[in-house]
């Protein structure tokens, strides 16, 4: 299967790879997906408390190229914006951006998920003060 | 040397004609046209001679005799015959036929349908080395049971069945044992004799000869087995197998043998030497990199290794200069690994991360070493990239996470 040029630009150089600390109470982590699928996606967001906007963002991806892309993509995209703002980008963005063929719409499906993730966790942390423990895994 | 890019490492889906292979193929295309089938004039039998000739190389390659060698399109045909004509010949006697898990589709898809048909069929499970248990295999012959069929070595993991004691058990209990030996015929020795095969499907384009051509060895003594034809039409093999033959891919096959069997001890010796070389360069570089299958028992020309914490597909786009195969089925709708890796009981995970080396005929040292250091150099960079090998180095068993699937 041939990749679109954007996926191969993502893949090759991928935008905003890292780590952000978890437990700062200003950075949500969102981890998606399962190793069993293939996929794992984990986005991270420092947002400011007083404005909602994103200030930071990192990822890292197991997974094919399209999902490397998908959450390359969704870093650079969330950059800047506030909570809300990222919240309303969908993963048919994702698709039409990257020319993601049928068989990869879950690669965006998962970048979306992963976005949706990491603010909600983020939300906790505020919403509820912070809590004590790992935060970054969100779905235990 | 000058490596000349892309690097074509993939020698179990298919292989490059030889040259020598084309030459002898190329006057059967214009000046020695004919029909085989022409007995009344030279251009038939010309035609006649030649295909003869290649049914007599492939049978030495296989200790058989030229007319136990039936010709198809291609092993998935042979597959086909094999299973399906011993099936219908054999209703009365029973209904029972025993395979394997990680057989070619061509094999399980076939069986699946005879299922459907009312045919009773056993898939018995491999070990974790890739092979199957022999007191399984005793213990599923039934009074019904008219067919084993085991492949000879697995396309892609390369491991090698103990097709001998295998073909003395069927022999004992009375039952036709079939084996798809294309990745092993060529490859290693194949001695139906020895081994007790009954039939033994075969294809030109994994040894080096050209494809749509493939071969349907059927035993006529000790037993002698019977086959219903699944193409009916003029007659041809014997009535097994009926269609014009293709007269230059069938001599292609033949030459093909010929040299695979000639060239043999000498070629196999080197390419075990490049994928053990393979294999040590990519141990020595990486950590977490396992062998999918049996080292013992296996093809000299196959590694089969997952590099964990790095999905396949995007392993392979990274080496997009070699080609190479990936266990992940990423690229599948279904985004279900291979099923033969979880039949070894390979996780999912490390399923997903396991590519396929098959090395050949026209390999050579220095791609040998060119491939080990941009699969090193491409799997760094992806671990780099993947929260899993982070997680794992933080130390955090990923096993015991309960991760959110979609």
């Amino acid at each position: 299967m041939a990749y679109s040029d954007k996926v191969v630009e993502h893949y090759n150089h991928p935008r905003n790879v890292g780590s952000l600390p978890k437990e700062d109470p200003n950075v949500g982590t969102g981890l998606v997906g399962a190793p069993e699928c293939g996929d794992v996606m984990k986005l991270q967001m420092r947002i400011n408390p007083e404005t909602q906007v994103i200030e930071e963002a990192k990822f890292k991806t197991f997974g094919c190229g399209s999902a490397i892309a998908s959450s390359s993509l969704a870093t650079e995209w969330v950059k800047g914006k506030t909570v809300d703002e990222a919240l309303s980008i969908k993963n048919t963005d994702i698709v039409r951006e990257l020319s993601l063929p049928p068989v990869k719409i879950h690669c965006s499906v998962l970048a979306e998920d992963a976005i949706k993730a990491a603010i909600g966790d983020w939300k906790k942390k505020h919403g509820a003060e912070v809590e004590e423990g790992d935060t970054a895994r969100a779905h235990d | 040397m000058a490596i000349k890019l892309p690097i074509y490492m993939d020698n179990h889906a298919t292989t490059p004609v030889d040259p020598r292979v084309v030459d002898a193929m190329l006057p059967y295309f214009h000046e020695k046209f004919g029909n085989s089938a022409s007995r009344n004039h030279a251009f038939g039998w010309a035609a006649e001679e030649a295909v003869e000739n290649a049914r007599a190389q492939i049978a030495r390659l296989i200790n058989a005799t030229p007319k136990e060698i039936i010709f198809t399109s291609g092993a998935t045909e042979s597959n086909n015959l094999a299973i399906k004509g011993v099936a219908e010949m054999y209703r009365e006697k029973g209904n029972h036929i025993i395979t394997q898990v990680t057989e070619h589709k061509a094999v399980l898809d076939t069986c699946k349908r005879l299922e459907k048909y009312g045919y009773e069929v056993t898939y018995l499970p491999v070990a974790k080395d890739g092979r199957i248990d022999l007191d399984d295999l005793r213990r599923a012959i039934t009074a019904k049971t008219i067919l084993i069929t085991i492949m000879y070595a697995n396309n892609e993991i390369g491991v090698i069945q103990p097709i001998a004691e295998i073909g003395k058990i069927a022999k004992e209990k009375g039952v036709f044992f079939h084996s798809d030996g294309v990745q092993a015929a060529g490859k290693i020795p194949v001695d139906v004799q020895k081994d007790g095969i009954d039939l033994l499907a075969l294809t030109a384009h994994k040894l080096y000869g050209p494809k749509g051509c493939g071969a349907l060895y059927v035993r006529r003594r000790n037993p002698r087995v019977q086959l219903a034809s699944i193409i009916d039409g003029g007659g041809h093999e014997r009535g097994m197998r009926s269609g014009t033959l293709n007269v230059p891919g069938i001599v292609g096959f033949g030459k093909a043998a010929e040299l695979c069997q000639n060239e043999m001890p000498e070629e196999s010796q080197r390419l075990r030497g490049l994928r053990d070389r393979l294999k040590d360069g990519i141990f020595a570089a990486l950590d977490e990199v396992y062998i999918n299958g049996s080292m013992i028992y296996r093809l000299p020309h196959n590694l089969n290794i997952s590099f964990a914490f790095v999905e396949g597909e995007s392993l392979l786009m990274g080496i997009n200069d070699v080609a190479v195969s990936s266990g992940s089925a990423c690229t599948s709708a279904t985004l279900e690994p291979s099923y033969v890796l979880k039949a070894l009981g390979v996780g999912e995970d490390l399923a997903h991360t396991s590519i396929r080396f098959g090395l050949g005929r026209f390999n050579t040292q220095e791609e040998v070493d060119y491939v080990t250091g941009r699969v090193a150099e491409v799997v760094t960079r992806l671990r780099e990239l993947s929260p899993l090998y982070e997680m794992a180095k933080e130390g955090m068993d990923l096993s015991k996470m309960n991760w959110k699937t979609a």
